[in-house]
């Protein structure tokens, strides 16, 4: 049965050859397989900047770089994975692809807006690789003033506006898929019969457009402090550097939602579809994802508890802050209800969702030491801190954006990679992501201090397991990499629905034609049906 | 070739209108988005100078003597005039979506071009005012000058005068750009009463910029004016 199933003639990957028709298309697949190019450059730059860091923290001394270029390296690394790899991965790669046949539509609603976003996101980068090639940047990825608009003298405003610049692109993302979602879904395809990934991403979005444009006019304020010499921050003129630090994370922790939400949608659809079954509890999980974002942006100060704020706002941020754990709770707790009685299989993409089940659950309890006012005085600004968000935004948003990638390859690219070296590599990234930061929460809770090239002698132990872990996590990277190109020529061909899976986007041919459906689908039924008819069918394919 | 065809076959079925996008099945679905997407636009943009209102606020509240006295250096009457003439040109704005929306082509093309005008009249003005800014040494940074016993506040009010007024003025220098191309538009007879969003989504713009000067110029102009 399987010898039998052919690439189909015509699809998006040879409607039109040569790189004119890439750079001009207005194809929202196209344009995904741009973003996916590019920002696997950024994260294997991030990974080097990384690996920067886990080498010098291999021996107590500072022997490798000097202190100031460790502070280079560590920037770097978080302004290339944050701005450039986290936030545009999942909804500008398997969103963009996905969001449109998913509803049902021939694409998102302004298709050259989306391939500007793209131009955006190459502009952002090019500042970025001006301001690495022109020396580096050490103010951390935060920017906090008054270090960065007046006393750093590496090349701040440069790598700033590259991400201002990439945050326009994440604007213009985020708003084209509300017009999409509200406006072009396929006849009977209501709210509530939309696949959840849709719902995450309609989150997502939100907080992209509403949290993006408040870190772009405070990096401007920054950029104008520094270049002109304005003092809007500058406490020598009665200026507040806490001010910064407000409307810093007003964007910058609803940031990252912007990243795990989008993961999370990859679970709901990839759980369903390896369980067999309809998801457990659709419109709590469906608003758990509107409660994120709507939470995700009334718990900033938690990041300010030491920096001077007042004791009565700091225990409302950190109720607020508990909060949170509610919405993630709900979907933790309906996601396992789904396994419940399933016919699970252990495929690929089902691996790397139950390591995010396991870095997920680490990660947010963690959270909630943090927003606990008095153990945050003790663990602020140590590995603790590093270790929590690591396991959420590498433990959560990565795990859920790879086993996506996995799960929506064969629709991609129409072949299958291989099966047996995907479950080593999705083990690999789970125990050496482990190994990379568990060590990390001890050493945190033991004192040791981020940002720092040196430490104590008895923090060698757990730093050079953590250095270990990352090698590990190393390779469990980059073996995708290795199975994914071999599969574009080698891979066996997948034909439109290789997993049995319900939603709409695998019953176009994959790869997909240019424009999704040759008809306009329409819709008659809730979202994971598995009936056992189905799954039989399925599970004998 | 033989995509290209099957492509055209796609999409070959009945006559739509020219303007009509192939990934949208009516002019009205598309108008929807159209408009939806701009108002998502404007939102972003409400953040963008949110921000700047934000930390206005702040320190307006905490250097209160030292804002309304650098307030008092304004030119109340340029601004006022300025205040004017950005009303003035949401009116013609308005009137020149009305006129694409009911086929008048050249009404169309001189309501925009007055709007474009007045636009400019605003610029011209706000030079004005920033040049003699910097012949007092009111611009923030080294070269600040005040006898004021709050100079070092007062540059926190010039800083975000000059940051909130500036990022206007880019805003309405954008907006004379897009107003000239839509003009160029309207001049072609690219818009009829089928077909007018170009026009009415660049006037929403300008009508957004506008308001954010009606918000600027008090907070600005008129911090404790009565004294």
């Amino acid at each position: 049965m399987l010898d039998t199933l052919k690439l189909p003639e015509r699809h998006y990957l040879n409607n039109g050859h040569g790189f004119k028709s890439w750079l001009l298309t207005k194809d929202h697949k196209r344009i995904a397989i741009m973003y996916l190019i590019s920002i696997s450059v950024m994260f294997l730059l991030g990974g080097l900047f990384a690996a920067g860091v886990r080498v010098e923290l291999l021996t107590p001394q500072g022997d490798l770089f000097l202190a100031d270029t460790y502070n280079k390296f560590f920037t770097m690394h978080g302004v290339v994975m944050v701005f450039f790899f986290l936030i545009p991965s999942t909804p500008a790669v398997l969103g963009n692809f996905l969001i449109p046949p998913m509803i049902g539509a021939k694409d998102l609603a302004f298709p050259r807006i989306n391939l500007l976003s793209l131009y955006i996101f190459w502009l952002g980068a090019a500042f970025f690789f001006y301001a690495l090639f022109a020396g580096g940047v050490d103010t951390g990825w935060t920017f906090y003033t008054p270090f960065s608009s007046f006393s750093s003298n590496t090349n701040v405003i440069p790598t700033a506006l590259g991400a201002f610049i990439s945050g326009f692109s994440s604007i213009l993302t985020g708003l084209n898929f509300l017009v999409t979602i509200h406006r072009m879904r396929a006849p009977g395809l209501t709210w509530f019969r939309l696949p959840l990934f849709v719902w995450a991403h309609y989150a997502t979005s939100l907080i992209q457009v509403l949290g993006t444009p408040v870190v772009a006019i405070t990096i401007i304020m920054v950029a104008v402090e520094r270049m002109f010499g304005f003092g809007i921050f500058d406490p020598t003129r009665g200026g507040d550097p806490v001010l910064f630090q407000h409307l810093f994370w007003f964007y910058s922790h609803p940031a990252v939602y912007i990243m795990i939400l989008p993961a999370m949608g990859v679970i709901s659809e990839v759980i369903s579809t390896f369980s067999r079954k309809t998801i457990f509890g659709y419109s709590f999980v469906a608003f758990s994802s509107l409660a994120i974002a709507v939470f995700g942006f009334i718990v900033w100060a938690h990041h300010l508890f030491v920096a001077g704020i007042s004791t009565y706002s700091a225990m409302v941020f950190s109720f607020l802050s508990f909060s949170v754990a509610i919405p993630s709770a709900v979907k933790v707790f309906n996601w396992t209800a789904t396994l419940y009685k399933g016919a699970i299989s252990f495929e690929t993409p089902m691996l790397y969702v139950y390591g995010f089940f396991g870095l997920f659950l680490i990660g947010g309890l963690t959270g909630l030491f943090l927003a606990t006012l008095g153990v945050d005085i003790h663990v602020h600004d140590t590995y603790f801190v590093v270790a929590h968000f690591h396991y959420i935004m590498v433990g959560g948003a990565i795990m859920g954006y790879l086993g996506g990638l996995h799960f929506w390859w064969p629709k991609m690219t129409g072949r299958m990679y291989s099966e047996f070296l995907s479950r080593i590599s999705a083990i690999l990234v789970f125990v050496g992501f482990n190994l990379t930061f568990f060590p990390q929460f001890i050493l945190g809770y033991m004192g040791m201090p981020r940002r720092y090239h040196a430490y104590p002698d008895e923090f060698q132990v757990l730093n050079v397991m953590s250095s270990a872990g990352a090698g590990v996590l190393g390779i469990g990277y980059l073996l995708p990499v290795i199975y994914f190109l071999w599969s574009l020529k080698k891979g066996e061909v997948a034909g439109p629905n290789p997993w049995g899976a319900s939603g709409m986007e695998w019953q176009m041919p994959s790869p997909p034609p240019t424009e999704n459906f040759t008809e306009q689908p329409i819709v008659h039924g809730e979202p994971y049906e598995y009936t056992p008819h189905v799954a039989r069918e399925a599970n004998l394919v | 070739m033989s995509n290209a065809v099957a492509h055209a076959d796609a999409h070959g079925h009945a006559v739509h209108h020219p303007k009509l996008q192939h990934h949208f099945d009516t002019m009205q679905q598309q108008k929807e988005a159209s408009t939806l997407g701009m108002w998502l636009f404007l939102l972003t943009e409400v953040l963008f100078f949110g921000g700047l209102f934000l930390a206005y606020m702040l320190y307006r509240m905490w250097y209160f003597d030292a804002f309304a006295e650098a307030s008092r250096d304004l030119d109340i009457q340029l601004g006022g005039f300025n205040t004017v003439v950005l009303i003035l040109s949401s009116l013609t704005m308005a009137l020149g979506v009305r006129a694409a929306q009911t086929n008048e082509r050249k009404n169309t093309v001189f309501w925009l071009i007055l709007t474009i005008f007045l636009g400019c009249v605003f610029l011209g003005v706000k030079y004005v005012e920033y040049s003699h800014k910097f012949e007092v040494g009111h611009v923030p940074g080294p070269n600040f000058h005040s006898d004021s016993v709050w100079a070092a506040q007062q540059q926190i009010f010039f800083s975000l005068y000059f940051t909130m007024t500036g990022l206007h003025a880019l805003h309405m220098i954008i907006g004379v750009v897009l107003m000239s191309v839509i003009t160029w538009m309207a001049y072609k007879g690219k818009f009829d009463s089928s077909y007018y969003t170009p026009v009415e989504m660049a006037g929403l713009y300008w009508h957004f910029v506008d308001l954010v000067w009606i918000y600027l110029f008090p907070l600005l102009y008129l911090v404790e004016r009565h004294n």
